[in-house]
């Protein structure tokens, strides 16, 4: 079996390191990505898929507000209208946020706790290449799940929760939804399968000496997310199935006539839905957490608070999904219970916020590219969350409810929130995983044009939604005063896309630059920093022993008896780890596989099969099974 | 030198990566089934009420469901003892006991197949009412989680032949038996609730 194996002999590390060398430097071209079972070039692919969806969900979303510009907006009609919204929502949620959480799970979570590898490299890439398909199987509905020749767009109309009835043929005939459910079902088993390879890997490959509490606090938040996820994707599987088996083979789930009701697919989406919140926060609030204290030059302040608020917003995320519901008639008992367990949720959010801006009081501050997008998520994150507090008020929300100060809301937490993370998080690692950094002129532009984007697309969505806008309306007539936020909706949703294109030229002509960032271009504070940008295939020339929280920065600072920061002679540290070359080395790295992509590549089969034409399901299953029993029998690793 | 499963054993927690990943996918299945069975539990006076198709008391046989459920139950008893084989290096017992919880499972996928047909010559189909849709849906789900711990089973039987399974790897059988077990106990848990307490 070829592979990066060595070690039939006994050797050297530099011998070790040698050979790992040779195994993978042919290791490039279409075929290698294709069989690539390297975290990190899994994380790359996670992210550059994930980016050219969010153009995607991106233009969907600049149609939209082109159509709501001006009232009676005419360049798109209603049916064309729910396609888009409803694709926009599905994507940026499914097929962006989430993947780009992932893609800092994948590069990062091995280099943090000092491993090689995850714990399941094939089953790492078999969710990359699921959620690939899951992402162009849904995106395809929009030229196949209508008549296409008649000019009919066919994606799903239904919104992102999918509300049954309205789901069901009757009112959504033609193949959108089912695209939708199967691209769902699909994509919750890419969730999964990371899902449980990052909790895994982190529970049982952390290095010598890093306990739970010397984790970063990046690396719990994935904890918690991966969590999350593993138990909330199962929810919602059972509810796309129930759809499904209503759509295709007539049940009743949703049939009103045979006493099936609504409530039961509000309550099911909902209760993964709330989860799904803090599954798409919770990473971005890990980034900023390291972003915080890098830039800050300080320790992250209350870790252990920090750590404990992120378990308990996990926790509380199960028990408030009926906020989303307070209009369908529960009753005042159940709506004051869940308003009040909503309101709990503030409190751990709240003192995660006052460690973040603890942790940059009193520290000395780089105002950095990275740092002024977490300092730009916590301002936006904090306007959400506090109208966040609003909705969870029943009477307010009554108010509220389906109108554009709700999608005002949601858009402040999520890509105020979300994505201003994420966008922290790619400035600041990406001169670890390119080896060069992003420029930092084009980085501030970047900034300041999203920042005000943003507010100018979203704040003003505040206004027309307490004017009475309801949400998801193709158009509106004049007169109403809603004219002049929604053209300033649109003037910023333009902003946004501005600074998109500058961020994507600062990609290009950054990694076209020849200056190089160095090992820890950020003097950093976890264990990435201490190996070569970009890392080596095995990561780690020598597994870390790891002492403290925070421990790399501890390798390069000592405190003197002032109490003062000093600086740790260079080299001190390089010869002891020379001292140790004479012992007996081997690193076993994962040998690439192509069985991940052949399982991944049954599951579109079987969503074919089930929506056109039965015989496509053995093809499905034949796949699916050959490509499951080679992975089995194929050693990971020899 | 160091082989490979050595290296293995070297997590954080002692414990193998592929247990505690069955652990967690066990968990996941909790709420996977917990999910259908409240789905169940919500309808479960639906139909009468609606007074269309037939209801579960016109169709259980609890008689004849007890004996299936007896016989997959009887195959965790099997299960445990080709584990117990494998970890004391007795590959003939190994086969046998592997064999023989396979074929309790086929017996116990058998028993369903012959309810789901006798319930469809009665009248009851997925779209006939909700009864129809939550209960195929909910024990055909379970089903299918059996057909698939029959096919692994089957599966490991064969690397037994092949003596591709020793007690260096009895981890495999640890794996599945695992899995197994769940499924019975999820079944315990809908032939209490979806049989036995009809009110």
């Amino acid at each position: 079996m070829a592979g990066a194996t060595i070690g039939e002999r006994p050797g050297t590390l530099r011998d070790a390191l040698r050979d790992v060398r040779d195994q993978t430097a042919g290791y490039s071209g279409i075929w290698s990505w294709i069989t690539t079972v390297d975290h990190k070039r899994i994380g790359i692919m996670y992210g550059v898929t994930a980016f050219v969806f969010f153009l995607a969900g991106g233009i969907e979303a600049l149609v939209i507000r082109l159509q709501l510009a001006t009232p009676n907006g005419g360049v798109v009609n209603a049916d064309q209208f729910n396609q888009l919204f409803t694709m926009h929502g599905t994507t940026m949620i499914f097929l962006v946020v989430m993947p780009l959480s992932a893609a800092f799970f994948n590069l990062l979570v091995p280099l943090m706790i000092g491993a090689r590898d995850v714990a399941f490299p094939r089953l790492n890439a078999f969710s990359y290449w699921v959620f690939l398909g899951a992402g162009i199987f849904m995106n395809v509905s929009f030229f196949t799940g209508g008549n296409i020749f008649q000019g009919e767009l066919g994606a799903p109309g239904a919104g992102w929760f999918g509300y049954a009835p309205l789901t069901l043929n009757q009112f959504s005939p033609g193949h959108g939804i089912d695209y939708w459910a199967f691209g769902l079902l699909i994509l919750g088993i890419a969730s999964m399968a990371s899902g449980f390879n990052f909790i895994v890997t982190i529970i049982n490959m952390r290095a010598p000496g890093m306990t739970f509490f010397r984790m970063p606090l990046f690396i719990w938040m994935t904890l918690v997310t991966s969590f999350l996820i593993i138990f909330a994707m199962p929810i919602i599987t059972v509810a796309l199935f129930q759809v499904l088996a209503d759509r295709l083979f007539g049940a009743n789930f949703f049939n009103a006539e045979l006493g099936g009701t609504p409530l039961l697919w509000q309550h099911m989406f909902w209760l993964f839905g709330h989860p799904e919140v803090y599954i798409l926060i919770l990473p971005a609030m890990g980034i900023v957490s390291e972003v915080f204290a890098t830039f800050a030059r300080k320790p992250l302040f209350g870790y252990p608070f920090v750590v404990f608020s992120g378990v308990a917003i996990g926790l509380m995320s199960w028990g408030v999904w009926a906020h989303h519901m307070y209009t369908t008639g529960l009753g005042s008992v159940a709506n004051s219970a869940f308003g009040f367990t909503t309101l709990l949720i503030a409190i751990p959010t709240g003192i995660k916020i006052f460690n973040w801006i603890a942790t940059l009081w009193g520290g000395s501050i780089s105002l950095k590219t990275p740092l002024l997008f977490a300092v730009g998520f916590l301002a936006m994150f904090v306007i959400g969350g506090l109208t966040g507090v609003m909705h969870s008020m029943v009477p307010s929300d009554y108010q509220q409810q389906d109108t554009y100060f709700v999608v005002a809301h949601l858009h402040q937490v999520l890509l105020g929130g979300a994505l201003f993370g994420l966008f922290s998080g790619v400035y600041y690692w990406f001169p670890k995983f390119t080896g060069r950094l992003l420029n930092e002129k084009w980085g501030q532009l970047h900034f300041w044009l999203m920042f005000i984007g943003f507010n100018v697309t979203f704040q003003p969505m505040m206004i027309s939604g307490m004017l009475g806008m309801p949400r998801r309306i193709s158009t509106y007539s004049e007169g109403l005063g809603w004219e002049f936020w929604n053209m300033l909706s649109t003037v910023g949703a333009f902003l946004i896309a501005v600074s998109v294109l500058v961020f994507m030229y600062n990609v290009v002509i950054s990694l076209r630059s020849k200056e190089r960032a160095g090992d820890d271009p950020w003097d950093g504070r976890t264990l990435e920093w201490a190996i070569p940008s970009p890392p080596p295939v095995y990561n780690f020339a020598e597994i870390p022993q790891v002492k403290e929280l925070d421990d790399f920065w501890h390798t390069k600072y000592v405190e003197n008896e002032q109490g003062q920061l000093v600086r740790v002679v260079a080299g001190a540290a390089e010869q002891a780890e020379e001292a140790e070359d004479d012992a007996h080395h081997d690193i076993h790295m994962p040998s690439p596989s192509y069985f991940p992509i052949i399982v991944a590549s049954g599951f579109p089969f079987i969503a074919f099969g089930f929506m056109y034409d039965f015989a496509l399901l053995p093809v499905g299953a034949v796949v699916m099974l050959v490509g499951l029993y080679g992975w089995a029998l194929e050693p990971a690793t020899e | 030198m160091q082989h490979a499963p050595a290296a293995e054993l070297q997590t954080t927690t002692g414990m193998d990566h592929r247990k505690l990943l069955m652990w967690l996918f066990l968990g996941s299945e909790c709420l996977f089934f917990g999910s259908l069975i409240a789905t169940y539990l919500l309808y479960r006076n639906k139909t009468e009420e609606i007074g269309i198709g037939p209801i579960p008391s016109d169709l259980y046989d609890i008689p004849f469901t007890s004996v299936s459920s007896f016989v997959l139950l009887m195959s965790s008893v099997t299960m445990v003892l080709a584990l117990a084989a494998i970890q004391r290096g007795d590959r003939r017992g190994t086969q046998a006991w592997l064999l023989a919880t396979a074929l309790l499972g086929m017996s116990f996928l058998a028993g369903q197949a012959f309810e789901f047909t006798e319930f469809y010559r009665q009248g009851l189909s997925l779209d006939t009412n909700l009864f129809g849709t939550t209960f195929y849906v909910l024990t055909g789900f379970h089903g299918a989680h059996v057909s698939i711990g029959v096919l692994i089973l089957l599966s490991l039987f064969v690397m037994t032949l092949r003596g591709r399974l020793t007690p260096a790897n009895s981890i495999n059988v640890e794996l599945i038996g695992l899995y197994w077990h769940f499924v019975d106990v999820v079944w315990i848990v809908i032939f209490t609730l979806i049989y036995l307490v009809q009110t």
